[in-house]
Parts: structure tokens; sequence; C-alpha cells
């Protein structure tokens, strides 16, 4: 069981999840601190540890529109948080796979803030309302990514196992 | 059945005959792009390398460019350490395709690939930076990457288990009206088809409109179909694509573009004619909240902002000091211009625009991203109003969450300077 602790709605751009005027700042370890900086009571939450590790994020349709910015990803990994949208943008969804952030996609998901989830391995179960829903699989393009860990790991692999490359 | 233009390129660039929508490949690169975020590019490569007993060595520095772009010169000493840290880099593999802050060849990274001849028709192009999509303009497949992927990339040589996207084809027939440009087609597009109609799909321009039109409007075209979503936009590459990099860029190599066979297959078609196309502007804070100039003409507007890689180049500037020349910004407004490129710059200057846009009253900026991410300068008050020739109007997206941003095309944003409030170029002070 997790909480709902952030309802959003459609087309939440990487502006709002991770403002551009902190782009100087690469470290996924120093990224977090500025998490939805904008949103400032949020913000202030994450920063004092009031959420939780597996709390959840919930919004619409293409959440992390916008910049290829990795910080909005690293960001929300480093809180921990889980990711339930509709569908979200290709190049957030690919940092976020590459890094490790928990998403889930799930289409037609109805959820307000303070909800009770639970997320199975195909549906997700607003415990709250009582309705469950579908959820679509990651692009399978992407699994031997997720099996390796992330891209770093996965990529360190393919290196290894290659031998064209002068060690 | 027939390929698209991206799926011939991606099938050349995995060695294989043919690909299909929906299939996994892995293609060669032929050029790969980042900015000032190459410092974070440089810190996930060394990690992949950490305990490998590898060198950390870039699989073909001459396949890499990094352009300093995005804060230039730099606006704090973190920005200024990352700089260093990257050219540092750039000198210990020997990367030539590097721009750094200049007045000759720096510029934005979307301006300089093509003025330089970096990308060619059927390359493989991947950039850190979600506006790359601007290069199919130039008949390649170029999509943005975050920062671990470009790393990867850096690697291996190849982008890993990339699915071939399908495709929109958009036929664009009709002459603009004038003060109705590129700008007002994409932003008409996306206005149509959403910030989400082409989330992980293609975009290919087709039509007499735009076999007419110079590459430095189908550039507008193929920077913006990512605020449709789109993977990438691409032109097939035709007459103007090679008149563009063998004059402008100065390619002196063959060039062959790749065309879509004629019965490739497309998930959607949309026909636009351009002919009755009123100037549009995207307002607060989507980009896909589309509306013709007259329904928010007389917005009070505080900062008009002419520049970006979408329209910071030479025509843009021509068309903008064409409405200001011999007049004056209006009172409580600023305009600022920031040339998408050092090149752009001085054409401009030899041109006398930059003089024309300085009587004026407007302030002229190096060239680089300028106030477009909100991270630099030019940064909004609290409730304050822009319009700017940029492509992003999302809340904070010029640094201050309390503010808003229009967009609109080089003629709306200079027509409106004059007055101070949204203005139709077709009307009044654009004569
Ligand atoms: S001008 Fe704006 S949109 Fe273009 S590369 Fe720079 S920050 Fe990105």
């Amino acid at each position: 069981m997790a909480t709902i602790v952030l309802k959003l709605g459609d087309d939440i751009s990487t502006d709002v999840i991770y403002p551009g005027r902190y782009m100087a700042t690469v470290l996924p370890s120093e990224t977090p601190q500025f998490a939805f900086a904008d949103m400032t009571q949020f913000n202030a939450k994450l920063k004092a540890k009031e959420i939780p590790a597996g709390s959840i994020v919930a919004a619409g349709k293409n959440f992390g529109c916008g910049s290829s910015r990795e910080q909005a990803a690293s960001a929300l990994c480093g809180h921990g948080l889980t990711i339930i949208a509709e569908d979200f943008a290709r190049i957030f969804l690919q940092n976020s796979i590459n890094l490790g952030l928990h998403l889930v996609i799930c289409p037609g998901f109805a959820a307000s803030e303070g909800e009770e989830i639970e997320l199975a391995k195909e549906t997700v179960v607003n415990k709250s309302s009582g309705v469950s829903f579908p959820i679509l699989q990651l692009p399978r393009a992407r699994q031997a990514i997720i099996d390796a860990g992330g891209l770093i790991p996965y990529t360190r692999q393919r290196l290894l196992a290659s031998t064209h490359r002068a060690p | 059945m027939g390929m698209t233009i991206v799926e011939k390129i991606l099938a050349r660039a995995a060695g294989r005959d043919t690909v299909k929508a929906g299939d996994v490949v892995e293609p060669r690169v032929d050029l790969a792009m980042s900015h000032e975020n190459g410092a974070l590019v440089i810190n996930q490569f060394l990690e992949v390398f950490k305990d490998t007993g590898r060198e950390p060595v870039p699989w073909d520095p001459s396949k890499i460019a990094i352009i300093f772009d995005h804060r230039v010169p730099a606006e704090s000493p973190k920005t200024a350490s990352n700089q260093k840290k990257i050219r540092a880099f750039v000198a210990r593999h020997a990367i030539t395709k590097f721009h750094d802050i200049r007045g000759d060849v720096g510029g934005i990274c979307h301006q300089i690939l093509p003025e330089n001849g970096y990308v060619r028709p059927g390359f493989v192009v991947v950039g850190t930076d979600s506006h790359t999509t601007s290069h199919g303009a130039l008949g390649a497949f170029a999509f943005g990457i975050g920062a671990t992927e470009m790393a990867s990339v850096w690697t291996l040589g190849i982008a890993v288990n990339v699915e071939v996207p399908e495709t929109i084809r958009v036929n664009v027939t009709g002459r603009f009206p004038r003060f109705v440009g590129p700008k007002d087609l994409i932003l008409h597009l996306i206005g149509v088809i959403s910030a989400q109609g082409a989330n992980f799909k293609v975009i290919e321009f087709y039509g007499e409109t735009i076999t007419r039109m110079s590459t430095s409007g189908r550039l507008v075209l193929c920077n913006m179909s990512v605020e449709a979503g789109a993977t990438s936009g691409i032109v097939p590459a035709d007459e103007e694509t090679l008149r563009y990099l063998r004059d402008e860029a100065g390619v002196k190599e063959k060039l062959v573009p790749v065309t879509a066979d004629s019965d490739a297959h497309y998930v959607r078609v949309v026909d636009i004619d351009v002919s009755s196309l009123e100037p549009q502007i995207a307002c607060p804070h989507t980009v896909d909240n589309v509306k013709p100039v007259g329904q928010v003409a007389g917005t009070k507007v505080h900062q008009v902002v002419i520049g970006s890689c979408t329209n910071g180049r030479l025509d843009d500037l021509e068309i903008a000091a064409g409405i200001v020349r011999g007049k004056k910004v209006a009172g409580g407004t600023r305009m600022l211009v920031f040339p998408a490129s050092g090149r752009i710059y001085q054409k401009a200057l030899a041109e006398g625009l930059i003089a024309d846009f300085m009587a004026a009253g407007a302030v002229v900026m190096n060239p680089g991203c300028g106030p477009c991410l909100g991270i630099h300068e030019g940064a909004l008050g609290d409730n304050e109003t822009a319009l700017s020739t940029t492509n992003r109007n999302f809340k904070g997206r010029m640094g201050n969450p309390q503010s808003e941003v229009y967009l609109c095309s080089p003629a709306v944003a200079a027509a409106s300077a004059l007055t101070g409030e949204i203005t139709d170029p077709r009307k009044g002070t654009g004569e």
C-alpha cells in the first residue's frame, strides 16, 4: 500500500518537475533538492523527508513532456517516488528507465491526493474507491535495460562483452 | 510494403535490408551532440567504465559535437566550472566539433550543426536536447536523448534498443499570406494534433509549400515537432537541402537524399492549406493552446523576445527588423533580440539589422539560448507577460512561475513590440 502524495493533470513538463534554472546542478546526488522546486510546499515536504519512499505521484497524460533534462528523472528517483500516469513523454520515459525511476503506465487512472493505492503486477487498485485499473507494460525494447538495473550497468555489460574495443 | 524515410535510415544504420515500425534496432550513430549538459554525460560516461579495466575513451571523437549555448557566457561559477570540465574532456579526446563561447563560430547547437554541415541527409543524429528534432530539416533522423543514454552512445557508438517509430504524414499546400510563415504553420499543426498527438511518432512533411520553403523555415517545423510529442520531424532532402549544405554550409562531399517509398505506411495523414492561415499564437501554459492572433490581440506585453533555435535565423531577423525599422519599441515593453549564431549576428550587422533594432530601442544580446529557458538572462517579473518567438511556454519556462509566455512568429513579435500589446502584423504598424 502506498499513498498518493501529489495529484497532477495532463502535460506536466520537465520545467515543472525540475525548473531550468537548476540545470547547472547535474549530479544525481544533488538534484533531488530541486524536485518540483516551484511547487514550494510539496518541495519543502520532500526536503524535510516527510514523504516516505514508495509514495505515489499521480498524473494524467504526457507526463514529463518538454526538455530532455535528465535531472527531472534523477530528482524524483532520489526521493524514491513512484509515478503513475496515463502515459509518459518519450524522452522522460526513457530517462526514467535508464536511471531506474519507477514508472507505472495506467490509462484511465483516477485517484485523488491522500488515497491509498495497491500496486500489483498488472493492475493498480485504488483502495479508497475500490476501482482497479490495468497497467500497460513498459516498452519491450527497454526490458533488457530494466533487467540490468539501468542503462549504466547495461552499457557496462555490453562494453565488457565487446571485443572490438581495445582494453 | 514500402518504407518511410525513418525506416530507411534506420535500416541502413542497423545494417538491415528492411525494417518496419515497431521493430527494435540498434542504429550506428553518425553524430552525437551535447551542450553544457555534456558535464553530466562525462560523469555518466566515466561511471560506465568504472572498474572495467578499460580506458574511458569515446568510440569516435570525430562524431561527437559539443556546443556551449544554454548559459553563455556563464551565469554562475557552477556553470563556468562545468564548462571548464567539458573543455578539458574535449582537449583530451581531440573532439573537433566543439564550439566554445565565441563571436565567430559560436551559437545555438541547432543552428551550429546545420550551418557547419555536420548533419547530412540519411544521418542518425542523437542529441542531449529535445529540440534535436530540428535536424530532420536536412533529411536526417534526429532525436533527443538523456545524458545517460548519450554516455551509452559515446561508449558503444550505437543507440541501444531503439523502437522504429510510426510516421505521420503532413501534406502542406498553398502560399503563405503576407506576415504568415513556417512558425504559424507549425503552431497551427500542434494546435490541431495536440501536444501529445505525435508521441513516439515521426512527422514527415510534404507538399509544394515545403518544397518551396527554405532550410531555415524547415528547421522551424522540425524544431517544434517535438512540441507535438514527435520523436522527430523530417523533411525529405531535396534540391534546397543540397543547395543549403553546399552553398551555406560548405559541404563538398556527394550527398545522397533518402526518400520514402510511394507505398510507405503512415499512421495518420494531415492536410493543411496555408493560403488562408492567420498568424498563430500559443497561449499559456501549453504549446497546443493555439489561437489566431485576433483572439488575443490587445494583451499587454512586458517583454518581447526574438531569437532561439526556432526563430533566431537571418530571415527571422530580417522580418522583425523590417517591421521595427524607423519606429520605436513601446514604453513599458522590453524588446530582446538574440541571433542564433555568431555567423548570423555578423550577417545581421552587415545588413544593418542590428542598427535597426538598437535604434528602435531593442537590446541585442550575444548568440545563445538567452531567456528561452529561464536560466540566464531576461527573467520576467511576477505577473509579467512575455511574447516570444521561442518554442515553449510551459509554466516557469522563462524562469518565473508567476509569469506568462505567449509564442508567436517574428512578425507578430516585432509588431507587438511597437504597440506593447499582442498585435496582428497585418494591421497598422506592420506596414
Ligand atoms: S534556444 Fe531554447 S529551445 Fe533552443 S536549444 Fe536553447 S534552450 Fe533549448
